[in-house]
């Protein structure tokens, strides 16, 4: 059976009600929070564990567990952070944008539980400096709660001091990687960290540090009104929940929707984007979960579960689940060159394998979009890829290379072909 | 990398912007924008105070701003901050302007999503009416800059031009745009879409239709 509405978190998703305070509670946010944070960090955390939820900024990890790392007693010379990304800079990815700008006091509610649940001092959401007019929104729903009491000292009067900042980026996607936002928060270049240590040891300003998603807070709150058993009684095992998906590219009607996880991509597809744009058999390929997947082709796509098993045994990934469709009339070795050239501008210039490696793969790639080069070379771009992969401290060179091999792996006669329809023009 | 250049130092941009300071509002927002992070913490500020700068030149020159060296040394001086962290930081993120720019800064986004729903067609309508990438039309009023990934996937190709979003662009709905704000008007942002609201799919929402009319609360439906 299909997500009925009122099982659906988001439900100003499409802002055609006001964002403010006033608004969001006859929604039912700040709904009693103090009886949230009186069943205790330990039983919070317990529950989000329990629902299934998997962090919902690309990776995937299960956030519940990933609380549950934050140190038990807090250090009053260490205190701890919560930093909440709001850097939605993935190619594909516009949800955390209709999150920020139409349903604030949600994420901002699941600033406080979730920072309570970890002993957080005070929650950072660095949101993408592009992102304006939402800042604008943002700023103000915070000052709404503080004037409220609900946030600031004795907030929600629990007894318990949590303050939220709102700081703007300023166009770097690496600030997404979490070390990288963390750098960026210090008010340096935004250059991802080794690991270990890991945030939740040293992380802003050396302190215990959690980074979490937009979605994954904002959906906390809900889950704990309603219990980890409502949750996951969505989607399958692994891949429990509810799940913002953003469509664009070559639908009918583009859109952000919130489903079920596990939703097949046809359904999916039907139900909310009017079809594929010139019917099923003009579909070409998928990119199923923002630029830094790998592409499905057309014909495995239509039963694909829309979670991240399901994408994962496609080949791909969920990541945000921003799906980019593709339909016949795409120059699909333009469309993923395009992504190489988006690496190529956002690589931080920290390793050497990325800073250099990406701009080689976008000259290759453009090579092989005019069909200027030799067949051996996309076996060569296939080993520098591999070479990149893996070899830096965070994961934009693999995100570099896996578009690459993506394309390389379903459409390599596509590539050759160019190369020999070159090779004809040159000689004629 | 991106590729990215600082205007010369000069006595001339020393002339005119070596006693740069704070207007009397900017001088309070900065102070709030400080005591955001924790004492000794101050530097974590670099990046919203050179966001303040950026515009009060804006607001100067009557363009979207940009940042000048001494005004990059005005900021290392409020923090306490060695120049050179500064200039690392206003280099490294993008929306920092380096050198002058137009009255409207117009950034076609123009990576894959855009791409597929037509950005090339943006990119085309703007460089008909004399913009050219990274370059300022000689009247002043554009500066034309293709950006990466806005976030704005469902409802494009779009464009940012200074503080807003104008989405579900064609060339037609872009040029009334641009006609706007030409004439000194304020176009209305956001999608462009005749009936579309926001990011719902065009024709209307498929889910959440009670909430169109009203704000409804699902919580009765709860079990």
């Amino acid at each position: 059976m299909s997500l009925q509405d009122k099982d659906r978190i988001f439900t100003n998703l499409y802002g055609y009600q006001p964002w403010t305070l006033a608004a969001a509670r006859k929604r039912g946010d700040w709904d009693n929070t103090k009886a949230i944070l009186a069943k205790g960090k330990d039983a919070i955390i317990e529950e989000i564990k329990a629902s299934g939820l998997r962090g919902r900024g690309g990776a995937g990890f299960p956030t519940g567990l990933k609380w549950s790392f934050m140190p038990k007693e807090p250090n009053p010379a260490r205190p701890s952070f919560l930093v909440i990304n709001a850097d939605e800079s993935e190619p594909g990815s516009c949800k955390d944008r209709e999150i920020i700008r139409h349903d604030p006091h949600k994420l901002i509610e699941g600033a406080l539980v979730a920072g309570f649940a970890m002993g957080a001092r005070a929650a950072y959401i660095y949101i993408r400096g592009e992102y304006i007019r939402e800042a604008e929104t943002l700023f103000a729903a915070v000052q709404e709660a503080y004037d409220a009491g609900l946030i600031g000292k004795n907030a929600c009067k629990s007894g318990y001091d949590f303050d939220v900042f709102v700081h703007r980026g300023a166009g770097a996607y690496i600030c997404g990687e979490e070390t990288a936002m963390i750098e960026s928060l210090e008010g340096k270049k935004g250059q991802p960290r080794l690991k270990p240590p890991f945030p939740a040891g040293a992380g802003l300003y050396g302190c215990p540090t959690t980074v979490n998603n937009v979605e994954s807070i904002a959906v906390a709150p809900t889950i704990l009104r309603r219990g980890a058993g409502w949750f996951s009684s969505f989607g399958r095992d692994n891949n429990k929940g509810t799940k913002l998906f953003q469509i664009s590219g070559h639908v009918e009607k583009p859109c952000v929707v919130e489903e079920a996880m596990s939703i097949p991509f046809r359904e999916l597809i039907e139900k909310h984007c009017g079809g594929i744009r010139g019917g099923w058999d003009n579909l070409l390929a998928v990119i199923p979960g923002g630029s830094s997947v790998p592409l499905v082709p057309g014909s495995m796509c239509p039963d694909m579960p829309m979670d991240f098993d399901g994408c994962k045994e496609a080949g791909s990934g969920l990541g945000t689940a921003a799906v980019i469709v593709m339909d016949k009339s795409t120059d699909i070795v333009r469309a993923i060159s395009r992504l190489s050239h988006f690496y190529m501008h956002e690589s931080c210039g920290q390793c050497t394998p990325c800073r250099e490696g990406t701009g080689w793969m976008y000259r290759v790639m453009e090579r092989l979009r005019t069909g200027d080069a030799d067949v051996e070379e996309i076996d060569m771009l296939w080993n520098v890829t591999k070479q990149v992969e893996g070899h830096t401290i965070c994961a934009l060179g693999d995100a570099a290379a896996w578009p690459i091999q993506g394309l390389i792996r379903h459409f390599r006669p596509e590539i050759e072909r160019r190369i020999a329809d070159n090779v004809r023009e040159a000689a004629e | 990398m991106a590729d990215r250049h600082l205007e010369p130092d000069t006595p001339e941009l020393r002339a005119r912007w070596g006693s740069f300071a704070w207007t009397k509002e900017n001088a309070a927002k900065a102070k709030d924008i400080i005591a955001r992070y924790p004492a000794g913490r101050q530097r974590s500020a670099v990046m919203p105070l050179l966001d303040l700068a950026q515009r009060q030149v804006g607001a100067e020159t009557n363009t979207q701003g940009w940042l000048p060296i001494p005004v990059m040394e005005f900021i290392a001086r409020e923090l306490d901050m060695p120049i050179i962290r500064v200039v690392e930081v206003a280099t490294f993120y993008t929306m920092y302007n380096l050198v002058p720019v137009g009255r409207f800064h117009v950034q076609v986004c123009g990576t894959t999503p855009c791409m597929l729903r037509g950005s090339d067609d943006i990119m085309a309508a703007c460089k008909k009416r004399g913009m050219r990438k990274g370059h300022t039309t000689d009247d002043g009023l554009w500066t034309l800059t293709e950006v990466e990934c806005m976030g704005n996937c469902a409802s494009a190709p779009m464009v940012q031009i200074n503080d807003d979003n104008y989405e579900d662009l064609t060339p037609e709905r872009l040029n009334a745009v641009l006609d706007a704000l030409a004439a000194g008007k304020s176009p209305k942002a956001g999608t462009q879409e005749p009936g579309r609201h926001t990011v719902e799919p065009l024709g209307g929402p498929t889910t959440l239709k009670a909430m169109v009319k009203a704000n409804h609360d699902y919580r009765g439906d709860w079990k």
